[in-house]
């Protein structure tokens, strides 16, 4: 089993070298960067920004999800008949549409630290507690997604008109059927726009995890730009970096908005 | 033909149903509870662990950084808006050349992190200390406060262009052509005309770009500026109290919600004459 992983597992490392887009075989570094300061390899800092493009990728893949499903929850309660239940989600959205996300960031990854320390002391434990810059700026950014996303979703639920559900009803369909069956489809397909939007924030926003220490690629042009004090052009690179990344991300949501309205084309 | 001959007896209303705790109110009381308990936690804890002496040294350097965070934005935005606004007619002019510029600048600036363009001019611009000194202009990059303030007006200017854009191109056509049907001149037609309808439009997105100038501005404490953000993580830095993020964050709060209330009522002011 454990051979079988381990195959697994180099087989993955030569495809993500292969189609690695910066120091890959056809990779941009690899092919415009020998004998520079962006070369693969020990000579120069391509490998190390291209590890850097890779965390902030991991990132913003990882966030979506919790941020979507957080985002998802907190739009049910805003429409929720319960008044409780809307005054616990507009707090939510209140708060962290409000603060700024760097400040957000730093609320999680110290404030968890310090609840852990806290609870670990109380236990008997006395120890540093140094949490997961990773799992801090995921949970903080998933913070921040999911409140605009709820905004957006939110509008997108109050376009769905009522005798959708009542339809759904009326064919016996229960209320989770009629929801997964006929309102999400419908939602997914009126949110796309707003959800890309955020997606896109959302690339931007990984560059705040730089400042806790995770190793995206703004903190690894700024080790590059220490070592070899030539910043305005490790700066470019960067941004060059996150443009392309837009670039990518908006042709991926317009090819999704395409795959989704394919129904529509056909009328 | 057959009727009924007597009414059917007037019966009480059925009886409401004894309201039950469904799982819906259960969660949302749950929900809101674990809301009160965070809120009284944070508050016992900034009570147990006030110390004078620490906030009236912090007190005022925070008051700083407000006035700070308050002066960078305004003057972001007022600037960022001038800038726009000849980037808004290049952007809708018929020239190819003018409005692809434009359009680069917009999509350039929106689709890198305002971080990366903040890193980019303070280290990546201010390195270049020889040319820009004798340029004479050495001065404006050598500052963290000049090099904030013209990355977040570079910033805003680009999201501002597609606001203002937007609102103008929101104009019908017929606006136009009624007002030179009537032989009004174009420059006056855009002033009387064009112009107040757009502004309505944009009043919304101009007011969300300045919550998220608020927001945006506290990058700036990266590069050490003192602003709110800067006040902020100068007294962590010094105490290692996690209450100085609990201050930072209630002053946001308490900024962009005041900026959210206020931009909906003048909202519903200027808009009372369409309301039907």
């Amino acid at each position: 089993m454990s051979g079988l992983f381990s195959a697994l597992g180099s087989l993955w490392d030569s495809v993500s070298t292969i189609f690695d887009p910066l120091c890959g075989p056809v990779g941009l570094f690899s092919l415009f960067g020998p004998g520079t300061v962006i070369a693969c390899g020990d000579t120069g800092w391509g490998d190390e920004i291209a590890l850097g493009l890779k965390v902030t990728i991991i990132v913003a893949l990882a966030t979506l999800p919790i941020g979507l499903l957080i985002g998802f929850l907190v739009a049910l309660g805003q429409q929720s008949e319960e008044k409780s239940v809307r005054l616990a989600a507009s707090i939510y959205t209140t708060i962290f549409r409000g603060l700024p996300e760097l400040l957000t960031l730093f609320i999680v990854y110290y404030g968890i630290q310090i609840a852990i320390q806290a609870a670990l002391s109380s236990l008997g434990y006395q120890g540093r507690v140094e949490i997961n810059a990773f799992v801090a700026g995921m949970l903080a950014l998933s913070v921040v997604f999911s409140a605009y996303c709820a905004e957006v979703l939110l509008s997108a639920f109050r376009a769905i008109p009522k005798g959708q559900y009542e339809a759904g009803s009326a064919l016996g369909l229960s209320r989770s059927r009629t929801m997964r069956l006929i309102v999400l489809p419908q939602l997914i397909r009126i949110a796309l726009p707003g959800l890309g939007n955020l997606w896109m924030n959302l690339l931007k926003d990984t560059s705040y995890v730089s400042i806790i220490g995770l190793t995206d690629i703004l903190r690894q042009t700024g080790i590059a730009v220490r070592a070899t004090k030539e910043a305005f052009f490790f700066y470019l690179v960067a941004c060059a970096l996150y443009l392309i990344l837009a670039i990518v991300s908006s042709a991926g949501l317009g090819f999704i908005d395409r795959w989704t309205k394919r129904s529509e084309a056909s009328r | 033909m057959s009727y009924s001959k007597a009414l059917i007896p007037p019966r009480a209303p059925p009886t409401e149903a004894a309201t039950r705790m469904r799982p819906a109110r259960m969660t949302g009381y749950v929900v809101v509870s674990l809301w009160a308990l965070l809120g009284l936690a944070l508050l016992a804890m900034m009570i147990s662990n006030w110390d004078n002496e620490k906030f009236f040294k912090y007190g005022p350097r925070f008051l700083h950084g407000l006035l700070t965070t308050v002066e960078l934005v305004a003057v972001s935005i007022v600037f960022g808006a001038l800038l726009s606004v000849p980037l808004a007619f290049a952007r809708m002019s018929k020239n190819r050349l003018f409005s692809g510029l434009a359009y680069v600048y917009v999509y350039v600036f929106r689709g890198t992190p305002i971080l990366a363009q903040l890193f980019l001019i303070y280290y990546g611009l201010g390195g270049f200390r020889t040319e820009w000194q004798s340029v004479g202009l050495w001065w404006f990059f050598r500052e963290a406060w000049y090099c904030g303030l013209l990355s977040l007006t570079l910033n805003t200017a680009a999201y501002q262009t597609e606001i203002l854009r937007g609102a103008i191109i929101s104009v019908p056509r017929g606006q136009h052509e009624a007002a030179s049907s009537l032989g009004i001149g174009k420059l006056v037609a855009f002033f009387k005309i064009v112009l107040p309808q757009a502004l309505i439009v944009a009043l919304r997105p101009y007011g969300n770009e300045i919550i998220l100038m608020v927001k945006g501005s506290a990058v700036v404490a990266i590069i050490t500026v003192f602003d709110l953000m800067g006040e902020t993580r100068y007294a962590f830095s010094q105490t290692y109290d996690y209450q100085a993020y609990l201050w930072a964050a209630i002053f946001y709060l308490t900024i962009v919600e005041i900026l959210r209330h206020g931009l909906e009522w003048t909202e519903r002011r200027l808009t009372r004459h369409l309301t039907r």
